[in-house]
């Protein structure tokens, strides 16, 4: 038997990557958009840049803590779809809601931080994704990872990007924070598994058990 | 230089003829009669017809003294921020369709001489009920045109006599968590209240409205009787209100409790003052394609700004 040229993970990733796209092309189609479909667009884009961003940022540590490590070769086509979602998001906001008055727009972005923290999400994210490939990790060497640490930065300028998108307020825990807040909590967990010494510590017990279950195939 | 408009700005009987508007079946049958069986055909009406379609055509052509259509009733109906039942907007009307409205009362009591509990058919008898062509302006810089049946807070208030001391009006909406679904979640501090100060409550543009598009309120637009201030963000105008109480301290209001920095007591459509979240100074009215300027006071200010004579409004926001 040949070896199937996709695994299911990966067929799983990019039909999630797409839905966004295709459910938005569907509701075009089929006039389901709501009355303000510039802002159904927005959210659509933003949520599910989000998402892919979080799915990448999980591939480090779902290995950590499980020790699968297919995830780590699909963490580049998960930030690139992360990437491009946010492209759309970002074009969205400046092209059709805003139609590319940057009169309106500047002083918006330098006034508020919601859009202070989405502009340098996006920013960050950019150089992230043009050395994602091969040639420039080997050009860059060291540095390259070093970069690419970025990614915690961007994750936490995202989660205040959505948090602040949202009506509501985290310190007096009211209205619409629930679903920024588990992203927040999701990165602060991750940053966590980041700690050597946890690394360590998870490194220790648990790997046995998975080696266990690998050793007693037949039983 | 005072162009003060009449107590109702535009009566949308001054557009659509009264007669077009109330026999709108006869309307759509004498419209498929001209247009023949293009378009309209499909809105013809017949028994598997939505009420919905057939109603929204004639009003559809109204406008306000601006010269602003008003928005689709489809629209109007379909796309509601009601938290107690959805934070998503499209699921607000199917999950407000079997809310009971019926039978309905509001306490109207504090610092008044003769508090008393209307049964809302009372309300609409002793009322003089009148349209009222409004915009409605939501904090999240969308916009619509909403043809309103109502009355004036103003002569609910006169009938109960508020006391001397009475400066603020406290409004309360009904608090039913099983049938308001919204209202289990622990993000709130339900029941939804807000709140106005004695002299918006009592302006003539402050109305209870308790229809829309001429026919009774929809459940997802605050049945049966909601309030309208139409030069404020549209989260002061409460919906399904119970309770409205007179008192002497700024009641507090579910919003600014929520998030004082961003949604003051007064929350008049400023777009000079910045909200941290949405720019204020441009709004996209709900079927238009580009952002419009958001107008001081929504468009009121002739009418409202007098009100706020002497108050720095960045400050009062």
């Amino acid at each position: 038997m040949q070896k199937p040229r996709f695994t299911l993970l990966q067929i799983a990733i990019h039909l999630y990557a797409w839905s966004s796209i295709v459910l938005l092309l569907f509701k075009f189609f089929t006039h389901n958009f709501s009355a303000n479909p510039i802002q159904d667009l927005e959210r659509a884009t933003g949520r599910h840049a989000i998402a892919l961003l979080f799915l990448a940022f999980a591939c480090t540590p779902i290995n950590t803590l499980f020790k699968w490590s297919e995830p780590l070769k699909r963490r580049r086509t998960l930030g690139l779809y992360a990437l491009l979602y946010a492209t759309i998001h970002f074009i969205i906001y400046v092209n059709l809601d805003y139609g590319l008055a940057w009169s309106l727009i500047l002083p918006d972005v330098v006034q508020k931080p919601r859009l202070i923290v989405g502009a340098l999400a996006l920013l960050c994210l950019l150089p992230l994704g043009i050395t994602s490939f091969d040639i420039w990790k080997k050009r860059l060497g060291k540095n390259w990872k070093r970069l690419h640490k970025l990614i915690y930065l961007i994750a936490l300028l995202a989660v205040l990007h959505y948090l602040w998108s949202k009506k509501g307020d985290l310190f007096t825990l009211q209205g619409e924070i629930l679903e920024p807040a588990l992203y927040g909590f999701t990165a602060i967990l991750f940053l966590i598994l980041r700690i050597p010494a946890v690394r360590r510590l998870r490194a220790s017990f648990p790997a046995r058990k998975f080696s266990a279950k690998k050793e007693n195939p037949q039983i | 230089m005072k162009r003060q408009l009449q107590s109702t700005p535009v009566l949308s009987s001054e557009i659509t003829p009264k007669a077009v508007y109330f026999s709108r079946r006869d309307f759509i049958k004498a419209a498929g009669v001209t247009a023949g069986s293009l378009a309209l055909a499909s809105c013809a009406p017949s028994a598997t017809q939505t009420a919905l379609e057939t109603r929204a055509a004639p009003i559809e052509t109204a406008a306000d003294e601006l010269g602003d259509s008003v928005t689709p009733y489809n629209d109007i109906t379909n796309y509601n921020n009601f938290y107690e039942f959805s934070t998503d907007k499209e699921a607000v009307a199917p999950l407000a369709a079997s809310f009971t409205t019926k039978p309905w009362s509001v306490e109207v009591s504090g610092l008044v001489n003769k508090p008393k509990t209307y049964a809302l058919e009372d309300l609409l008898k002793k009322f003089t009920q009148e349209e009222r062509i409004y915009r409605l302006r939501c904090v999240e810089a969308w916009s619509m045109v909403v043809p309103w049946t109502g009355f004036t807070l103003a002569s609910l208030l006169n009938e109960v006599e508020p006391s001397a001391d009475a400066k603020y009006v406290r409004f309360e909406s009904v608090y039913r968590p099983d049938e308001m679904k919204g209202q289990n979640s622990p993000f709130y501090v339900w029941p939804y209240q807000e709140g106005l100060r004695l002299d918006e409550a009592m302006h003539d543009l402050t109305l209870l409205a308790t229809g829309l598009y001429g026919e009774p309120l929809p459940n997802q637009d605050g049945a049966p009787i909601r309030l309208v201030v139409p030069w404020k963000y549209g989260f002061k105008s409460i919906k399904s209100i119970v309770k409205i109480e007179l008192t002497d301290k700024e009641p507090s209001t579910l919003w600014n409790t929520a998030a004082p920095n961003e949604y003051g007591f007064y929350s008049n459509v400023n777009p000079a003052v910045p909200h941290p979240r949405w720019s204020q100074a441009t709004e996209r009215r709900i079927g238009e394609f580009s952002r419009r300027p958001t107008l001081p006071f929504n468009g009121y200010a002739e009418q409202v700004a007098s009100l706020y004579q002497g108050m720095d409004l960045s400050v009062y926001y």
